[in-house]
């Protein structure tokens, strides 16, 4: 039985990771009804950035590096949204979302040419201890970036739900035109979402850049969000942090558990099996908004 | 009502073409306070063109808009217009549809709220307090225009009707100054409309705003407005009272297509 605790608790803060990759994807598509391909980039991008302010470029303490990459961010949401998505006001979302193709290859490229092709290690002088609890082993490591997680989750369902400004970027991705209408500012509104991104996108980067190194593999950690989101119903903030728990519990389970019976390496598609069963039985995910269409 | 009182909004020379298509012609409109003003004509007429460059959709190609005395700038987006206090409803219906009616209708009050994100997380307190305040007003409308039991329903699923009823009240939490609502009654029967008439109606007597709206069905019209405007192929064709224009022939050309039909 510890054994499985093990293994489930193991599986969690991956999937905590996995959280914060989807986190910004269901940020952005909350605000604008759009899926950005660019939500990857973005957390390689601020990985790239950090190193650069704590080794490459210069040799900032780590939380001026942090807060000089959160204000890089800033400045490509500004961007982003100023230069990019305000052409594309009140357009079909279809238009927004090729333009976040663009971007990602934007950040990817731009990275490359500042930063270098090679793999970088980042270190954050966080403690990697293990310690038992009841039995169960656990990393500091994982439990500081879960504690974060959830921090972020707090604070950004609170956001939602209860302030004036998270009415008005809900009601900004419903309706452009409305939105206008009845006097919200819709550019500032999606600079702070992609802003908030960014922030999100951050904390991912530097997350999965400790685990694996910034490299340029990370812009692909992406797609590992895609699972996560299906599950968790795309515009979901709880519900990209409960699917992210689910997947990285289950694909950790699986692997032990099932994986010898059918001779392993199953961890790399379980996700996806298990986000085409709650498509079966929940189209929209299973915190998603159930969009009834009239004909 | 109208003697030598300024115009709340005057409209002066508004020219607009969509590729080679004259929508508007030189048209000029004024609009005067507590006054519900129609602006009728046939399919096609350039109406709604009309309202969209009052509230900033469209830029005109010609003319100029004072509000309250002041011109208002080429450039000005929707969302400064709106925040002016001129407030509008869509002809097909803009409704921020993931929400419930309350919610709705909460965004409507978006601009007369004050607290910022970092003054909500500080002072809780004090934006709770506002947020008492608002919901007041909102409930007063909601009362007003008779929509208690739909407060909790997601804007799509409710009958078109009631949708557009829910727009209405979005636009007049936000007291407006000016209020624009661009064909209220459209698709709707006989009952509805007059239901719809009536709020519009008290909401100008009652409530005292200031209406311009649009619409198709000249019986249901003629009985609520002060004065009308008539559009045909983006030209002013008259103006005036309900009884003027009854009788105005240009108009029953136009608009009737047959004399005295």
């Amino acid at each position: 039985m510890t054994f499985f605790f093990e293994v489930l608790i193991t599986g969690l803060m991956v999937g905590i990771m996995y959280s914060l990759v989807a986190l910004g994807f269901a940020l952005i598509f909350k605000a604008s009804d759009v899926f950005n391909m660019a939500q990857g980039a973005m957390s390689l991008f601020a990985g790239l950035a950090l190193v650069g302010f704590l080794y490459q470029y210069m040799h900032l303490p780590l939380w001026l590096a942090l807060l000089c990459t959160v204000g890089v961010m800033t400045i490509c949401a500004y961007l982003i949204v100023y230069g990019i998505l305000r052409a594309l006001v009140a357009r079909p979302p279809a238009m927004l979302f090729m333009a976040t193709f663009g971007i990602a290859y934007i950040l990817e490229g731009l990275g490359q040419s500042i930063y270098g092709t090679q793999a970088k290690g980042l270190e954050l002088g966080i403690p990697e201890k293990s310690f038992e609890v009841g039995g169960i082993f656990m990393n500091s490591f994982d439990l500081t970036f879960a504690g974060v997680a959830a921090l972020f989750v707090a604070a950004l369902v609170w956001f939602f739900q209860k302030t004036r400004n998270g009415r008005a970027l809900r009601a900004v991705s419903d309706d452009h035109e409305a939105a206008l209408s009845v006097g919200i500012p819709l550019l500032k509104a999606w600079s702070m979402t992609w802003v908030i991104a960014g922030i999100v996108a951050t904390v991912a980067g530097v997350a999965w850049g400790t685990r694996l190194g910034v490299q340029f593999s990370l812009g692909y950690i992406a797609w590992k969000a895609l699972p996560v989101l299906i599950i968790g119903g795309i515009d979901s903030i709880p519900g990209a942090i409960i699917a992210g728990l689910i997947v990285g519990a289950g694909e950790n389970l699986g692997e032990v558990f099932l994986g010898p019976y059918v001779g392993g390496g199953i961890q790399t598609f379980f996700p996806y099996l298990l986000a085409l069963l709650v498509l079966y039985f929940k189209p929209y995910g299973l915190f998603g908004k159930e969009i009834i269409e009239r004909v | 009502m109208n003697e030598k009182k300024e115009p709340l909004l005057r409209a002066e020379d508004i020219t607009i073409t969509f590729g080679g298509l004259m929508a508007l012609n030189h048209v000029n409109l004024e609009i005067y306070p507590g006054e519900i003003m129609a602006i009728i004509g046939p399919n096609g007429a350039g109406k709604t063109t009309l309202l969209n460059i009052i509230n900033g959709f469209y830029k005109a190609d010609k003319g100029r808009i004072f509000f309250e005395g002041k011109e208002l700038d080429k450039k000005m987006k929707p969302n400064r217009i709106a925040a002016l206090g001129i407030a509008r409803t869509f002809q097909n219906l803009a409704l921020f549809r993931g929400m419930p009616t309350l919610g709705n209708i909460m965004i409507g009050r978006t601009m007369k709220m004050h607290a910022n994100i970092f003054s909500q997380a500080l002072y809780w307190r004090m934006s709770e307090k506002e947020e008492i305040e608002h919901r007041e007003a909102v409930e007063y409308i909601i009362d007003f225009l008779q929509i208690e039991n739909i407060r909790k329903t997601p804007a799509s699923m409710l009958p078109y009707g009631l949708q557009k009823r829910v727009e209405l009240a979005r636009a007049l939490v936000a007291e407006p100054k000016l209020l624009l609502l661009d064909e209220p009654m459209a698709g709707m029967n006989l009952e509805e409309k007059e239901d719809i008439a009536r709020f519009v109606l008290d909401a100008n007597e009652e409530l005292g705003y200031t209406i311009a709206l649009i619409e198709h069905d000249m019986g249901v019209v003629m009985d609520i407005c002060d004065r009308m405007v008539v559009l045909d192929f983006g030209n002013k064709i008259a103006e005036g009272t309900p009884d003027e224009i009854k009788s105005n022939p240009k108009v029953i050309k136009a608009y009737l297509g047959t004399a005295g039909g």
